[in-house]
């Protein structure tokens, strides 16, 4: 059976004034029912402009989208705008980051719920009432009979997330998409919040995009891991192979860039020097070149010129976009496994790179 | 105020300190309560947000204390109180031998330099209208210090100390990135050279390979200047990584207090536990080892009550898996079970 997903060769860019925003810049991937693919990377790394593109919610913009959307065999960047609204809260649902500014304030969260649930089936506003007050008991509200006709206000930060995952849900999409879900939410809330997710993703069996910065978040609840770099796909491959060796110095940085709660000894943070590219002038080449510590390993300038391509290097399914060769690269994440602290970091203060070009 | 007996009068300002003490920081039963009204022309109190309920600490020069809590635990009351942003509502705070409690503005100025704060977000703390050099010598100017050299070689040189190019003096905020503009922040607050400095969140808003370059500004200069720290942050990983001792707060209260590693290894109080093992830790389920189970987690029903009406007696019996009636009637001190671990619980664990 094809995948419930593929994407293929996405690209979004935004036109401004200052020169075309390449947010996304030919991405591909597929994903299976039943499985979850975390997305992760930095701020202005592209994920959450490509949940929304799979969403259909470029619609209407600025945006310029080329590539394929593939969900169910269907795409979705050439279908006409009424079709996208079609599918969008019944076949694909997306959960998002803040609650408090994605529920409507006026109206409680019944109606919206009921309002979602009515769109796409064909049902009494009693049905409908009593499918959301299922719901609202499904996703863990405490007495969902009355708290159904409250105002989101009246919610906690984490029975809000509840909400929204409950009004994503009343359809049963077969795509989940959720955008930093626990971002907003602390620690205790956030485990709820993770868990409730993974039982109903169980439950129901649809596919699940979770898109976070945290890496831990990730490690939770992903079957496979995406790691997005300057809009492009820097490393893919099954959680276990992005935790355990990972192939990319990017995904080097972000795991030895973490402090971490498990470790015994505290050892010093290697950071990522410098900072995110902007995205209109993304680097030549690698667009991780400027950051990266193993430039002068692959020699030659290739880094600074040769876009490299994402390909397999050991085992099938994990895919990195680096110059390095395969012994290279486990060399030196093993060093880097180990505990060596890289040169430049012991050196107080390495030279900070230039502040951003006024843009 | 009240009349304090058991302890020595401390002078209200000035040079005076105990000279024996290894304290930069004693915290006795702070209260902070917020009044809550109703009416407009006849205004009367109907209640208190108990945002800091009666906590008391140390600091040790040179160490770092890192306070931890889910939101509106009252941590970030906690360090406006601590650097005089509030006024607390009771008891007491000693910086340096110096009662600072209640002093007035102009008393308190010339006490500024020694404890200065960091803030949270690097775009809101900073003026965009100003220049990096009109921020980051302001409390110079503010202060009136009489610097060698001149303020802007000054500011030059703390730019310099906290990674940035010292030519980007009259450059303004928005032209720099997240990560530098919380080096700015943490250059203004080094510009007095103070002995205390309060980081509230200092690296939340910023990108996980960019906070870990601010983690380690943060330790070189705590080695290079002598600094002591009170961070207060909700990610319990990053304050791992730089306290030596760590304070968990709960609703107003702090529910345990003690070293790193004694805290991290064999946390005492249930919510500290329940803590600790809902944060997501990078490895997958699966890995390669293919050893590790899912781990238990302790699932916390429901969110933390409001401050405005917090449980009687224990405040986390309502969310507590150990609860029994006790716990509901009478509330368990913070005692001290072992040495420099002090728990505030009735059947604490690990024991």
């Amino acid at each position: 059976m094809a995948p419930l997903l593929e994407v293929d060769d996405l690209r979004i860019h935004f036109r401004t004034d200052d020169g075309v925003v390449k947010s996304v810049d030919g991405i591909s991937f597929d994903l299976e029912r039943g499985r979850t693919l975390g997305i992760v990377g930095e701020s202005g790394s592209g994920k959450s402009v490509t949940s929304l593109g799979i969403m259909g919610l470029h619609q209407g913009t600025k945006a310029q989208i080329s590539g394929h959307i593939r969900l169910d065999g269907e795409d979705l960047v050439a279908a006409a705008p009424t079709r996208v609204r079609e599918l969008r809260g019944s076949k694909m649902a997306m959960i998002f980051q803040d609650p408090l500014s994605a529920l409507h304030p006026y109206y409680t969260v019944g109606n919206q719920i009921i309002e979602a649930y009515r769109i796409h089936n064909k049902v009494t506003k009693q049905a409908a009432r009593q499918h959301a007050i299922d719901l609202l008991g499904r996703v863990g509200i405490p007495t969902p009979q009355t708290r159904v006709d409250d105002y989101p206000h009246q919610f906690s930060g984490g029975m809000r997330q509840r909400a929204m995952i409950a009004m994503a849900l009343s359809c049963d999409p077969e795509l989940l998409i959720a955008d930093e879900p626990t971002t907003a939410l602390d620690v205790t809330v956030q485990a709820q919040i993770l868990d409730l997710i993974s039982d109903l993703q169980s439950e129901l069996g649809s596919a699940v995009i979770i898109i976070t910065h945290d890496l831990g978040v990730v490690a939770e609840l992903s079957d496979d891991i995406l790691v997005m770099y300057a809009g492009r796909v820097a490393e893919y491959g099954s959680a276990a192979d992005i935790f355990g060796r990972p192939d990319h110095p990017y995904t080097w940085g972000l795991l030895s860039s973490m402090p971490r709660l498990d470790e015994a000894k505290t050892t010093r943070l290697v950071p990522i020097p410098g900072t995110p590219p902007s995205l209109i002038r993304v680097p030549s080449g690698c667009p991780f070149h400027p950051r990266c510590r193993y430039t002068e390993l692959v020699g030659g300038g290739r880094c600074e010129t040769e876009v490299p391509p994402l390909r397999e290097a050991v085992t099938a399914g994990h895919a990195a976009a680096c110059h390095l060769t395969a012994e290279q690269r486990t060399r030196q994440w093993a060093d880097l496994a180990a505990g060596r602290i890289p040169d430049d970091v012991k050196a107080p203060r390495a030279e900070e790179p230039e502040a951003r070009e006024p843009v | 105020m009240t009349e304090q007996i058991q302890t020595p009068p401390v002078p209200e300002a000035g040079p005076a300190r105990a000279p024996d003490s290894d304290l930069l920081l004693e915290v006795t039963d702070l209260v902070r309560h917020f009044p809550v009204t109703r009416g407009v022309v006849f205004r009367r109190k109907v209640g208190a947000v108990r945002a800091v309920d009666g906590i008391s600490l140390s600091v040790t020069r040179g160490q770092t204390l890192g306070l931890v809590g889910e939101s509106g635990c009252g941590k970030t009351t906690t360090g406006r109180l601590l650097v005089r942003l509030d006024e607390p509502t009771g008891g007491r705070i000693v910086i340096d031998g110096n009662d600072v409690t209640h002093l007035r503005q102009g008393k308190m100025r010339p006490l500024r330099r020694e404890i200065q704060m960091i803030f949270q977000d690097p775009y809101s703390s900073l003026n965009p209208r100003q220049t990096v050099g009109a921020i980051v010598g302001a409390p110079l100017r503010l202060q009136k210090v009489n610097v060698p050299g001149g303020i802007k070689r000054n500011v030059q040189e703390l730019l310099e100390l906290v990674g940035l190019n010292p030519e980007h003096y009259n450059r303004y905020p928005y032209e720099f990135s997240g990560g530098q503009r919380q080096r700015i922040g943490i250059a203004r607050t080094l510009a007095l050279r103070p002995k205390l400095i309060v980081a509230d969140e200092p690296v939340s808003a910023l990108d996980v390979s960019i906070q870990a370059q601010v983690i380690n500004l943060l330790e070189d200069l705590q080695d290079e200047l002598g600094l002591t720290y009170v961070v207060i942050a909700h990610d319990l990983s990053v304050v791992r990584h730089i306290s030596d001792r760590v304070a968990v707060m709960y609703l107003g209260k702090i529910v345990e207090i003690a070293d790193r590693d004694k805290l991290y290894a064999k946390p005492r109080h249930p919510y500290t536990v329940a803590l600790l093992s809902a944060v997501p830790v990078p490895e997958p389920l699966s890995s390669a080892t293919g050893q590790r189970e899912r781990r238990a987690r302790i699932r916390l029903e429901g969110d933390v009550p409001s401050p405005l009406l917090p449980p009687p007696a224990c405040r986390f019996h309502t969310r507590c898996w150990k609860a029994q009636q006790i716990c509901r009637t009478t509330e368990p001190p913070l005692a001290e079970l072992v040495s420099g671990h002090q728990v505030a619980c009735h059947f604490p664990e690990n024991t």
